[in-house]
């Protein structure tokens, strides 16, 4: 993409953004969403972020197998528990990072 | 806390901020090194950040753009990303409705996911009655600065940062430290498994679609899980609990 075309696509998607942002703290008390719009937001979260997350630690790069032997499976693993117990980014964060680079070191 | 004047409720709001920026910094510094290592110039990179303002859109965006995504793919999955701000605006709405347009546009502009949790804690437990939207613009101007701080550094260290570091693993951790606290009860655990089984299977799908299809069976299958559990009479009790939970964000909304 040359520069002009990234630049009117980082454009767009932040008027939309800003849009959605915008929206209803516009037009409060005339705007609503069908109610089974409504719900689905609710699951938006979830299914985004998951989707965004199973992928880059199953294949970390775009050739790669899915394989058990990736060790990026347990760091993800075990700063999933830390993000749980903790409700931290940091910890969550420095724990995946050291568990990788110690299974890196090891293997 | 009652605030008497607005600059009391705004350096509040900047306080309330500052735990949070432990866990936005490194996220900032691996999307400026991302998009440096992506090949955008420096500018392009400050640039994209201001408009989007947006960390997760911004990383599914670089991501895309590394596979040569077609334009309006990236356009659409960012977007869809960013609905849960549909979420935050209806929650603010209320406490924003008697304020003009040059408080509520630059505040809609800022209102980010750590700006929304603190600033909604503050307005339903109705402890910032009079100046509500200068803690709000306190904690959400000092995000945006942390942010743009920190994707600004990562521009600068890029290059200094050797690949055998792996720092890419950090975007899928902090995802992850984002994803947990939001699986809240049982339909949106499903919704998280699907979107990710998903989105692992539709990895190479064409014109990289796989993000937004697993993005829409994730979400479909938590509405067909909480409508499952509204029918079934013996977990009436269970299942109603779960969605007040599922819906506390919106119980707030016009």
């Amino acid at each position: 993409m040359s520069e002009l075309e990234l630049w009117l696509l980082f454009l767009a998607v932040g008027l939309g953004t800003f849009a959605l942002r915008l929206s209803f703290i516009q037009f409060h008390g005339q705007l609503r969403l069908p109610p089974v719009l409504n719900r689905a937001l609710a699951y938006v979260p979830a299914s985004v972020l998951a989707a965004l997350v199973l992928p880059s630690v199953v294949y970390p790069t775009a050739d790669a197998e899915l394989t058990l032997a990736n060790p990026r499976i347990l760091a993800a693993l075990v700063a999933a528990l830390l993000a749980w117990k903790t409700k931290n980014i940091l910890y969550t964060l420095l724990g995946g990072m050291a568990v990788l680079w110690l299974l890196q070191s090891l293997g | 806390m009652q605030y008497t004047t607005g600059k009391d409720a705004f350096y509040a709001g900047v306080r309330a901020l500052l735990p949070a920026a432990p866990g936005v910094i490194p996220f900032g510094l691996v999307t400026g090194v991302t998009a440096i290592e992506q090949g955008l110039s420096p500018l392009t990179t400050i640039g994209m950040t201001v408009l989007f303002f947006a960390g997760a859109a911004q990383m599914a965006a670089l991501q895309l753009l590394r596979n040569d995504a077609f334009p309006l793919v990236i356009l659409v999955t960012a977007l869809v990303i960013n609905l849960r701000f549909l979420m935050y605006s209806a929650s603010m709405a209320p406490h924003f409705a008697s304020l003009p347009k040059r408080w509520t546009w630059p505040m809609s502009y800022v209102l980010s996911d750590q700006a929304y949790v603190l600033s909604i804690l503050k307005f339903s437990a109705g402890k910032a009655p009079l100046y509500g939207h200068y803690f709000f613009a306190g904690a959400a101007f000092s995000m945006w600065l942390t942010w743009q701080l920190a994707v600004m550094a990562g521009v600068f260290l890029g290059a200094e940062i050797p690949p055998s570091w792996s720092l890419d693993f950090a975007i899928p951790l902090v995802f992850l430290a984002l994803l947990v606290p939001s699986v809240r009860n049982r339909a949106c655990l499903v919704a998280a498994c699907v979107g990710g089984v998903v989105a692992v299977l539709a990895a190479g799908m064409a014109y990289n679609l796989g993000l937004l299809v697993a993005s829409f069976c994730g979400i479909s299958a938590g509405l067909l899980v909480e409508h499952y559990q509204c029918r079934r009479p013996g977990r009436a009790g269970h299942s109603e609990s779960e969605k007040t939970d599922s819906r506390k964000s919106e119980d707030t909304a016009p």
